[in-house]
């Protein structure tokens, strides 16, 4: 079959670009570890990373305590993707959406107890945007129906 | 269609016509669209006032997004049926395209900093979207690089098609990996997570980047065409040729 110069253009075009996305795919799975911002707790256990290396851990904030030094105010605070937690220790500001229950992600290395010493901690929002009043509301009826508060 | 807006007399005769409508229609959806988006649309419950940012920032992601889409299509239809016309629009369109996405990066640069604590992180979205301004401008420069225009609008051509695979890595980066960019709030298996009191100013100011970017775009590819035919007429020795 003889293609006409459209026909074989459109085949080149249409062939580079599978070809294209077909390596793009693979050079993206392969730099997957790298790729990620952050890695959640459960990540982080099973990497069982190098104790000096700087990593990030992301997730959701289960608890966090103040503790009062000479120095200077030290929070920590539990991170847990739901599945493993992993206990943060930060010295500094935390960022004005930093509550309990919201995502965030923490910078810095793990140390030899466990504890993970963040030099950065960033607050990461979700996808949901809504009215304050909207909140309340949705926050009553999820209270009512579970009994407990959120 | 293509085929009928080809012709450059036509095109203008046509876009003539169509031109007083868009621009009211860009008009009239910018200023509701602001007035909603900055006065009458509530405050989010997390984010207060700053949320207001969303609706410069969103809208200009994904005009940055079409726009280079635009490119890459007409980019295909220029190789393949070797149309000077589609180069001409992809060429006419980039740099409103690296316009849009230069304000994405700023705006999204002005909110990270209140909302995350940063103004830039390398995360995946962030990271792709500065790619994507790296592909406009290598785009740009290509076409220009070259003593013959037709080779520089084939060579920049090639780099818009196999810059395209960044569109989908940008749409689904915050789904294929962890990203410090919050994930779609609009384009998500369970609907809009987007209260409708702020999704209404957001299609506003979306319809409104539409209509300006129609604009511009017109009126660039006409500008562009005369330059042609500038062109052609030195090389011709002054002779007009229709």
């Amino acid at each position: 079959m003889q293609l006409t110069g459209k026909q074989q253009r459109l085949t080149i075009v249409l062939l580079g670009l599978i070809l294209c996305s077909i390596a793009t795919a693979m050079i993206l799975a392969a730099l997957k570890d790298s790729v990620v911002y952050f890695y959640s707790p459960t990540n982080l256990l099973e990497k069982q990373t190098i104790p000096e290396r700087r990593v990030r851990v992301g997730g959701l904030v289960k608890k966090n305590e103040q503790i009062y030094t000479k120095t200077g105010v030290v929070n920590l605070f539990i991170v847990t993707d739901k599945k493993n937690d992993i206990t943060v220790r930060f010295t500094g500001i935390l960022p004005d959406l930093f509550r309990e229950g919201q995502g965030v992600v923490a910078e810095g290395k793990i140390g030899p107890n466990g504890v993970f010493f963040a030099d950065e901690v960033l607050a990461k929002h979700d996808e949901n945007y809504m009215p304050p009043e909207v909140a309340e509301t949705l926050r009553r009826s999820s209270k009512s129906k579970t009994g407990e508060p959120r | 269609m293509f085929n009928f807006l080809a012709n450059p007399a036509r095109f203008n005769q046509v876009t003539d016509r169509l031109m007083p409508a868009t621009a009211g229609l860009a008009g009239l959806f910018l200023s509701i669209g602001i007035i909603s988006a900055l006065i009458i649309s509530p405050p989010d419950y997390q984010q207060g006032d700053t949320v207001r940012i969303m609706y410069v920032h969103v809208p200009s992601a994904w005009m940055a997004l079409f726009i280079y889409s635009f490119i890459a299509i007409t980019s295909a239809i220029g190789l393949i049926w070797r149309h000077p016309f589609a180069h001409l629009s992809a060429q006419a369109a980039a740099p409103i395209g690296i316009t849009f996405t230069i304000l994405c990066l700023t705006t999204g640069s002005l909110w990270g900093k209140p909302m995350w604590g940063a103004w830039w992180v390398w995360d995946a979205r962030l990271t792709s979207v500065l790619f994507l301004f790296f592909l406009y401008l290598g785009f740009m420069a290509l076409n220009k690089a070259f003593d013959d225009p037709s080779r520089g609008e084939k060579s920049a051509a090639i780099l818009a098609l196999v810059g395209f695979i960044n569109v989908p890595v940008i749409k689904f980066s915050v789904d294929w990996w962890n990203t410090l960019h919050q994930p779609a709030s609009l384009l998500r298996a369970d609907g809009p997570a987007i209260h409708s009191s702020m999704l209404t100013p957001l299609f506003l100011m979306a319809l409104g980047f539409i209509f300006v970017a129609v604009c511009v775009l017109v009126t660039r590819i006409k500008v562009l065409l005369l330059k042609r035919r500038i062109r052609l007429m030195r090389i011709n020795g002054g002779k007009l040729r229709s």
